[in-house]
């Protein structure tokens, strides 16, 4: 059988190398893909605690699903704004988006 | 136990006997036969391919007035081999600045997605692969890797034509899904599982009695997803050549070309089982698991018909239209099924069998008949405005090529 | 060692390895096809702790929907087949050390508490994993309230996407 730690330490790990993706990635679609890594290493979270814990509470796999709905909420209007910001200043480069920094 | 009552059961017992015989270990012979049993279930799906080609020739030969293939063998029946040879001894192309990895993985992935679904066919009450809880979903789970290996060839094969095909493909699959799914969902309420044997044993009355629309509804999506006439905007041979295969040749087309049928024919059998009862015909199960496969296929190869009928008779559609027809058409009038008929079923629960079919059936034509009544509204007002309130009033219609016709009359 | 131990770590392996691609490699495209071979092991997971649903549930959205989102969106927004430049930030390396003392902090943390190793129990006998999450999310003792507040999430996330998106002409 598996012990618990192996899928805590799994997700620690993914979601240490989604934090590394966000923050050193110059594209805002990559930066986004490492908060999906991020996102994914919660769900794995939950979802253990879920088996490991009392099963017939719920709350992990139903929070697991809201994690979903977050998710695809954030990838289509975060998608939604690269392209929009790709359209009126032709690059999706996060440091060359500095209008708002002067 | 014997062979008749439960075959894939008595041939994995004997097998576990002879392995464990020869002195291997259970778990390995255990996962040895799950595998061979894999095998068998993928060359069988595989060999039922090849005779699609041959049927599919066939039948499209007879709705447009031709013999079709008649050369090689008894009727044809040889001609899908020697395709196979001619497609075998092509050169194999890898286009200039294609991505070779993910060219090459696409075809696959393709076929993997269809092949992924026979997994879960209930063949007969003991023959399936596996009895999974969420059946229905792992239909649009599957189907999910096949957009993923469309547009993955499209992009890889680095080419305008098919990158264009490719994003009319995943605009439609994406949103025909969702009707789709909620069509699906229908038989889930009817049959309170998602389990496709358990919805398969629940329809003592089949289901396209009970929902009639809901089977309607998910033809034209399954026919939507699959990519044929009149929604073959991906491969539409008059406008973008061949869409988001146009680069690949040889066996690696092949793998399309198979792949696109099977998952016309998986359909067809998805189709017998949420709606025509699957392995279920009147008693005649009870033979055996070997008549209730043969059953099912006879079903799933009736759904296939269908699908090439549609095929070969109606024209390709605008995209735009397309999609105006799922979200503003196909759409809200799969929901509005579904609540009903999940309403009507509460309702007429406790209800004896008779008022329970006649109710849902009823329900059904009901809703069809608002339905066809909103649509005239809305195309008469459609006429009205772009031909003049006047006219249609005054009947000489001034449009031209109805005069012109009236004419010819 | 058994069987399922081994299905775990090869698994295991195969998410952190595709997520170090997703955040290393230099072709966006394929980081995203990384990024779904991450996903696809993250379902197996699933499978593996009996979540079947959540399982199923995983392709579908994220794979079916958000991957495929994902390509559209870096294939609309680029010049080239391929990106030139660097990828990364010049402070990377710093990144790394970052990332690196986040993963020993939960570790850390983790390891002192008592249930760190605990075993799974096994199911109730009879015990409907699917059946019970769907009237937890449905029932108003259980989760209603947090379920339709993410369907309205959804709602104005569609509407926000449409109206941000939308070329004006």
């Amino acid at each position: 059988m598996i012990p618990l730690s192996w899928y805590l330490i799994l997700s620690a790990a993914l979601f240490s190398i989604g934090l590394f993706g966000v923050l050193s990635r110059r594209n805002a679609v990559a930066i986004l893909l490492g908060i999906e890594l991020m996102l994914n290493a919660v769900n794995i979270n939950l979802v253990s605690f879920w088996r490991y814990g009392d099963v017939s509470m719920m709350a992990g796999q139903v929070f697991a699903i809201i994690v979903f709905a977050v998710a695809a909420s954030e990838v289509a209007v975060g998608l939604a704004l690269v392209i929009s910001v790709y359209r009126s200043r032709n690059t999706v480069i996060a440091d060359e988006i500095d209008l708002m920094k002067w | 136990m014997n062979f008749w009552t439960n075959p894939v059961n008595f041939v994995a017992q004997w097998l576990l006997g002879l392995l464990t015989g020869w002195g291997m270990p259970g778990w390995l012979a255990s996962l040895l036969i799950q595998f061979i049993g894999v095998v068998v279930l993928v060359s069988m799906m595989m060999l039922i391919d090849i005779f699609l080609v041959w049927i599919e020739r066939k039948v499209v030969a007879r709705f447009q007035d031709r013999l079709g293939p008649n050369r090689v063998g008894p009727f044809g029946m040889i001609q899908p081999f020697a395709d196979i040879i001619k497609l075998l001894i092509k050169e194999d192309i890898t286009p200039d600045g294609a991505d070779k990895l993910i060219y090459n993985l696409a075809p696959v992935l393709s076929l993997m997605s269809v092949l992924l679904l026979w997994a879960i066919v209930p063949l007969a009450p003991v023959i399936f692969g596996v009895d999974l809880n969420v059946g229905v979903l792992y239909i649009i789970a599957a189907g999910a890797i096949g957009t993923l290996s469309i547009i993955l060839a499209a992009w890889a094969s680095n080419n305008k034509f098919a990158l264009v095909g490719a994003f009319r493909q995943v605009a439609v699959l994406v949103s025909f899904e969702v009707p789709m799914l909620a069509t699906m969902l229908i038989p889930t309420v009817l049959a309170g599982s998602m389990g496709m044997n358990e919805i398969v044993q629940s329809q003592n009355v089949w289901y396209i009695v009970l929902a009639p629309l809901a089977g309607l509804i998910f033809m034209v999506a399954a026919i939507a997803e699959l990519g044929r006439a009149p929604f073959d905007l991906n491969e539409a041979e008059s406008e973008i050549v061949a869409g988001y295969h146009i680069e690949y040749t040889g066996m690696k087309f092949g793998l399309f070309y198979a792949g696109e049928l099977l998952h016309a024919f998986t359909f067809g059998g998805f189709w017998a089982v949420l709606f025509l009862g699957g392995y279920r015909f009147f008693g005649l199960e009870n033979l055996g698991p070997i008549v209730a496969a043969v059953i099912l296929m006879a079903k799933a190869l009736f759904g296939y018909w269908l699908i090439m009928w549609v095929r070969y008779t109606v024209m390709r559609i605008r995209i735009d239209h397309m999609l105006a027809f799922n979200w503003k058409f196909l759409t809200p009038l799969a929901f509005v099924l579904l609540m009903l008929t999940a309403l009507m079923n509460a309702l007429l629960r406790g209800t004896s069998s008779g008022v329970y079919i006649l109710g849902m059936l009823l329900t059904n034509v009901i809703l069809g008949w608002v339905i066809i009544e909103i649509l005239r509204g809305l195309s008469r007002r459609e006429r009205e405005r772009i031909e003049g309130v006047a006219t249609v009033k005054n009947f000489p219609s001034p449009h031209p090529l109805s005069q012109g016709e009236r004419g010819k009359g | 060692m058994t069987f399922t131990q081994i299905i775990f770590l090869v698994t295991a392996a195969v998410i952190l390895g595709s997520a170090l691609m997703v955040v290393s490699t230099r072709n966006l495209v394929h980081a995203a096809l990384w990024l779904i071979v991450t996903l696809f092991g993250v379902a197996v997971l699933y499978a593996i702790l009996n979540a079947s649903f959540l399982a199923v549930v995983q392709v579908v959205v994220y794979i079916g929907a958000i991957a495929i989102l994902f390509i559209f969106a870096i294939m609309l927004t680029r010049r080239e087949m391929r990106d030139r430049g660097p990828q990364l930030n010049r402070g990377w390396w710093l990144n790394i050390i970052i990332a690196g003392l986040t993963f020993g902090g939960l570790f850390w943390m983790l390891q002192g508490w008592s249930g760190f190793s605990k075993a799974a129990a096994d199911f109730p006998s009879g015990y409907d994993a699917v059946g019970q999450l769907g009237k937890a999310l449905v029932s108003p003792t259980g989760f209603v309230l947090p379920f339709e507040v993410a369907s309205v999430l959804l709602l104005a996330a569609l509407v926000g996407a449409v109206y941000v998106a939308f070329a004006r002409k």
